[in-house]
């Protein structure tokens, strides 16, 4: 078959090197994102040391992380509920990639985490600590590490991780 | 909400881009770094010269191997004046930037043209101006303005 | 609804950086596809452009910058987007224009150029993740694959072993491809086992490398194919399904939106029992773990029983259900978009039989293809018919 299969290799020096013509540009973008009425409530809270979720007054299911609407029955959602700081580890990995894909010389453990009182299996990204990585399983009861209060900013990172209890 | 002060999250979309010139980019370039000239492809079906140069002509979707040498000599099509950079600031000195067309070629370059606002028209005959050799780095701005002829 | 058939595919080289700029791959891919459909660009009709995130090009609108080189000049033209999913929806996306009567003769043309974004396209793909309840965290793509991959491991007590059979299959499949990246004739389970380990389970031989190419196909209504055509291979049924953005709200050991997906597409092509009517199958196999998730989800496999046909050799290109015969991801590469041509390209040209070196056994008439993307929540499947 007299297919012609094209394309021309380059090495990574042939660039550095500038063995062949290259343009650069650096986006210098700055966004905010705003974070919307749920996750705005749900960033308060962390800041005072409480999960938050949101319930759908259909069929009265919490969602965690809290959001503004169900998308089941496309309705606004109600209440917030304020949930335990305890949970189930869903799944997890142990991780040696940074955000950057650079090499960690020690692992962080990472998993998603199903929040008790929130339906079953609604959970959020988050860190594992305080444990050992053998002793890491799917199903293992956790419970949140905050930060001291004074260094709460109302972020995600206002719990440093979860620990087995 | 309206008028209270919104909770929001900052960051940004941090990278560096490196990108290749391509095929015919990367000759363009080099004749402009090595050769002091505008190359442009030829398209014989069509009996067209795409400047900047292409692999393909996009009408009959031939690949295009006739290489042909534009004249130095091009007249300005379109004008403006920048008053501010790019990032919104001020220019000391206001910036004109032409877009010129060369005689036989399909598509032009636009570069700053190195005259006060008030001198610069359309129809008015320019030519490229290179960096001096060692300078050159096979790149657009290797090509340092227009001037009048 | 009319016909629709494929009567061309093309693609360049799969490579970790190419010379080419985006509009010259698409060029390359096209003009491949083109003389194999013995078709010219005034014959085209209309063109769909497939790529993923604008971000590893590093230009915005990448479906306008693409124009040229995808021959849309001055034609109806539009660009399709679902992630990786791409892959095999932009087919879907070309195959309504002609089943409408909207065109006669579509190119559909992908393209995904991430040697750009520097040091790594890991720079774009963090921007994918939840700016305000993820990104704090400061996480890496590879993560979430890890975690639906150990999920998967742990509902269905599979071992890795099994699972690096995929990678093995893959890559010593893709030493007959003429455009892979990856390809290892010698490559064994104990290399992918012994490989460095990136996020548990995830080691370095599981995964598929990031890539710069395009693939091209010609679609065409009943009446053309049968006019320049010899061999035209008939989309018979296209589904795709979409599940919640919310991640970490799903059980991620079986792809449900996948499911839904494939029975929309074998309802559409009266495919009673998948299992004994499909012949050759190219899943999404970005990941070793995906392929075998995937052939559960196209209802090829029982829940938990991939591996187990893997063990076997069913899945391999002389086996029963040869899976991945063009070497897929794992060892052609993985330009997102782009892999098109190595999915519904590849079962193309699998059933006209032009498959080469790569050519399963005995004919088959019936071959399905899929792709996944998105935030691994979304999948397009296509059925085809020789």
């Amino acid at each position: 078959m007299g297919r012609k299969w094209r394309g021309t290799p380059l090495t990574a020096a042939d660039i550095a090197e500038g063995r062949v013509a290259t343009a650069e540009w650096r986006p210098e973008a700055k966004y905010a994102w705003s974070a919307g009425e749920s996750i705005g409530r749900f960033l308060e809270e962390l800041q005072e040391g409480h999960l938050v979720g949101r319930k759908c007054d259909v069929d009265d299911t919490v969602f965690f992380p809290p959001r503004s609407f169900c998308q089941e029955h496309f309705v606004r959602a109600g209440e917030f509920v304020r949930l335990k700081n305890t949970g189930k580890v869903e799944t997890y990995s142990v991780s040696y990639l940074d955000t950057d894909a650079r090499r960690l010389e020690e692992p962080v453990y990472v998993g998603v985490i199903s929040i008790d009182g929130a339906a079953e299996g609604m959970g959020f990204m988050h860190f594992l600590g305080e444990v050992e990585e053998k002793d890491l399983a799917i199903g293992m009861r956790v419970k949140a590490v905050w930060k001291p209060k004074k260094e709460r900013m109302g972020a995600v990172t206002d719990i440093l991780y979860f620990k087995p209890v | 909400m309206v008028g209270e002060e919104y909770r929001r999250w900052e960051g940004d979309m941090e990278a560096l881009y490196v990108y290749t010139a391509g095929v015919a980019g990367d000759r363009f370039f080099r004749e402009i770094r090595d050769n002091e000239r505008l190359m442009g492809t030829y398209c014989p079906e069509c009996d067209v010269t795409y400047l900047p140069p292409r692999l393909y002509c996009e009408t009959c979707f031939s690949e295009l191997n006739e290489w042909e040498e534009i004249p130095n000599k091009g007249r300005v099509d379109a004008i403006t004046v920048a008053y501010v950079d790019d990032k919104g600031e001020r220019l000391a000195r206001p910036k004109v930037l032409a877009m010129v067309r060369f005689l036989g070629a399909n598509g032009g370059l636009i570069h700053v043209v190195d005259l006060p606002e008030e001198d610069v028209y359309r129809g008015m005959e320019v030519e490229v101006v290179y960096l001096p050799r060692g300078l050159r780095k096979g790149s657009f701005l290797d090509i340092l303005h227009f001037k009048a002829i | 609804m009319r016909k629709v058939a494929v009567i061309g595919a093309g693609m360049t080289l799969f490579r970790r950086r190419l010379l080419e700029t985006g509009k010259e791959m698409c060029f390359q891919a096209v003009q491949m596809a083109l003389e194999e459909a013995g078709l010219e660009l005034k014959d085209v009709d209309a063109v769909v452009s497939g790529s993923a995130p604008d971000a590893f090009d590093g230009v915005h609108m990448k479906g306008e910058y693409l124009l040229d080189g995808a021959g849309g000049v001055r034609k109806p033209y539009m660009r399709v987007f679902t992630g990786g999913g791409t892959a095999c929806f932009s087919p879907i996306a070309g195959w309504w224009h002609v089943a409408s009567g909207l065109a006669d003769v579509v190119l559909v043309v992908n393209e995904e150029k991430m040697s750009s974004i520097t040091p790594h396209p890991q720079y774009a793909f963090a921007n994918i993740w939840d700016p305000i309840l993820d990104r704090p965290l400061k996480p890496n793509l590879v993560w979430i694959f890890a975690m639906e991959m150990n999920r998967y491991m742990t509902v269905y007590g599979i071992e890795k072993a099994d699972i690096a059979r995929v990678a093995v299959k893959n890559k010593r499949n893709a030493v007959d491809h003429p455009a892979a990246q990856l390809a290892d004739p010698n490559i064994t389970v104990d290399d992918v086992l012994n490989s460095e380990v990136m996020a548990w389970p995830v080691q370095r031989l599981d995964i598929s490398p990031p890539s710069d190419g395009a693939s091209a196909l010609v679609l065409a209504s009943e009446d053309v194919a049968r006019q320049v055509s010899e061999t035209p291979v008939w989309i018979s049924g296209v589904g795709w399904c979409i599940d919640s953005t919310m991640w970490t709200n799903r059980d991620l050991s079986f792809p449900e939106y996948l499911a839904r997906a494939a029975q929309q597409a074998y309802g559409m092509a009266k495919i009673e029992n998948p299992r004994k009517e499909v012949d050759v199958v190219e899943p999404y196999d970005p990941f070793d773990y995906k392929e075998l998730h995937h052939l559960e989800g196209l209802l090829l496999a029982d829940k938990g029983e991939a591996p187990i046909l893997t063990r076997e050799g069913v899945t391999q290109r002389d086996g029963e259900l040869p899976t991945c015969p063009s070497g897929g991801l794992m060892g052609v590469g993985n330009p997102i978009a782009a892999t098109m041509g190595i999915k519904t390209g590849e079962i193309y040209w699998q059933l006209a039989g032009k498959a080469g070196r790569r050519q399963v056994p005995g004919s088959p008439q019936v071959g399905v293809c899929q792709a996944w993307g998105d935030l691994m929540q979304f999948s397009s499947v296509m059925v085809m018919r020789a």
